[in-house]
């Protein structure tokens, strides 16, 4: 089956339960990027989706034995932005994927991950940072498959949201399937607001609501991008996007 | 420089402060005490802008203009400070960083141009060294692993970077040790004895008061100030407790 005729996904497909499927129709079927990282060899890859269209993309990695690949993702294009994300690790392989949503309005935004850890060994991390305000919709699915026999995984997903409106939703599902013993896999995930005594405290010493506010949420999802080849850039267009918000 | 008339207010529906009047002229330095559940935090929180904190009556000038009219940030920029007695930590913030833009902010309302990143780190290192403080814990995120000790020797700090013309105070000296106690006393003397300046200080001891002597002691109880002095007064207090000297 060629990709023009993959059907597109309807709400019954877990991967796109919370998807805008009216502005995903536009853009599909996703172009597939694919990413082969050879044995023992480490690259990097950082994209910056802020465009003013519905974008969908597809990424699909391979890390054969000890490679080391490091993604990171700023969703916050001003329509539907969805990224998909398959990972497969080879031993001892390691990934890293940091993640910040930014959205307003009536914007929906999700990254979607399935990340097998095919043999023994290998490690995976996975942090995801969401900024939501107006309407804004910010999900994140993200699977764990710990193959049989891949013990000695060591696999993370720390996903965090936050809502600067009440009508804003995030949902986080971090999945795991474990089919080998002597596995390390930790999930956590946290929907919150912004701490209304940390603002006031920055508030008391000068600063303008608004500026109090991106204080603290450029905090909150630098933690995406700490360590990132490129954090500079990454950090600069996240910031503009977040000035958007406020 | 700070007059509170017959101020009133409530938290979640409950009156705190009923009729409460204080004046502190500039060059000053006020005490107040008083039991536990009095209203010492919620007068500071209430002259700082906190939100829930709902003025039902009465009025607050500062340097003759309408206080409780002012948001907080516009507060600290006519040049009041508030320091906390519980200081809030904020993850992922350095304290430099926070407090650059906290002080160009405030300029900024001022009219003021804004400092340049070695201006300010020049002046940040001046009061970090008056507090005994380390650089290197100013570039850490505000408030995060601090000690308590810490944590109060960074709210000075922080006062003496915004420079503010009124302190307010709540219980700078509650979670020190000796050493601190008289480390963040020497700091408070140091910024902010001044003819063009005062202090609010709220506390429950004696004890800061050895190192910073008050001007005038107020006793607060039940919402109001029932009784005011001279120094002695903390003296008295201390001796004989509050129910037998405010009685």
């Amino acid at each position: 089956m060629n990709a023009a005729a993959l059907p597109l996904p309807t709400r019954k497909d877990e991967g796109y339960r919370y998807a805008d499927l009216a502005a995903l129709e536009t853009v599909w079927p996703a172009a597939v990027q694919v990413v082969r990282v050879p044995a023992g060899k480490s690259a990097a890859l950082s994209l910056i989706a802020d465009g003013n269209g519905p974008e969908a993309r597809e990424i699909a990695i391979t890390l054969e034995d000890g490679a080391v690949f490091d993604l990171r993702l700023l969703n916050a294009g001003a329509a539907y932005g969805r990224i998909g994300v398959t990972v497969t690790l080879g031993k001892g392989a390691d990934f890293t994927l940091g993640a910040a949503q930014l959205g307003g309005g009536a914007q929906t935004l999700e990254v979607v991950t399935e990340v097998t850890h095919a043999e023994p060994d290998a490690q995976s991390r996975q942090i995801v940072r969401s900024v939501l305000g107006g309407h804004a919709t910010g999900t994140y699915l993200g699977r764990v498959a710990v193959a049989r026999g891949a013990i000695g995984t060591d696999a993370e997903q720390s996903v965090r949201a936050m809502l600067l409106d009440r009508t804003a939703t995030a949902n986080a599902r971090p999945e795991l399937e474990i089919f080998a013993d002597d596995v390390k896999c930790a999930h956590g995930c946290a929907v919150g607001e912004l701490d209304a005594q940390g603002l006031f405290y920055l508030q008391s010493r000068g600063l303008p609501p608004a500026d109090a506010k991106k204080l603290m949420l450029q905090a909150f999802i630098a933690e995406a991008f700490v360590g990132a080849a490129d954090e500079d850039a990454l950090t600069q267009a996240a910031l503009k996007a977040l000035e958007g918000l406020l | 420089m700070l007059q509170i008339d017959n101020l009133s207010n409530e938290i979640a529906g409950k009156a705190i402060l009923k009729g409460l009047s204080l004046t502190v002229n500039a060059g000053e330095i006020h005490a107040i005490m008083g039991p536990n559940g009095a209203g010492k935090s919620t007068l500071a929180y209430t002259l700082g802008g906190r939100p829930g904190y709902e003025v039902t009556g009465g009025s607050v000038a500062f340097e003759g203009a309408d206080l409780l009219a002012m948001e907080p940030h516009e507060r600290a920029a006519a040049g009041l400070f508030l320091g906390f007695q519980y200081p809030v930590e904020i993850p992922g913030v350095s304290n430099v960083q926070f407090l650059r833009e906290a002080l160009n902010a405030q300029r900024k309302g001022r009219g003021e141009a804004p400092l340049s990143g070695g201006e300010f780190l020049k002046l940040a290192k001046e009061k970090a060294g008056l507090l005994r403080m380390d650089m290197d814990m100013l570039k850490r995120p505000v408030n995060v692993g601090f000690s308590g000790g810490e944590k109060k020797r960074a709210e000075m700090v922080q006062m003496g970077i915004l420079d503010p013309r009124l302190a307010i105070l709540d219980e700078t000296d509650s979670g020190l040790d000796i050493d601190a106690l008289r480390i963040c006393g020497e700091g408070i003397n140091a910024i902010m004895r001044k003819p063009d300046k005062a202090v609010l200080l709220i506390t429950h001891y004696q004890r800061l008061l050895d190192y910073v002597k008050p001007d005038f002691v107020h006793v607060l109880a039940g919402g109001r100030i029932v009784k005011s002095g001279g120094p002695e007064l903390a003296l008295e207090l201390e001796q004989h407790g509050y129910e037998a000297v405010a009685a």
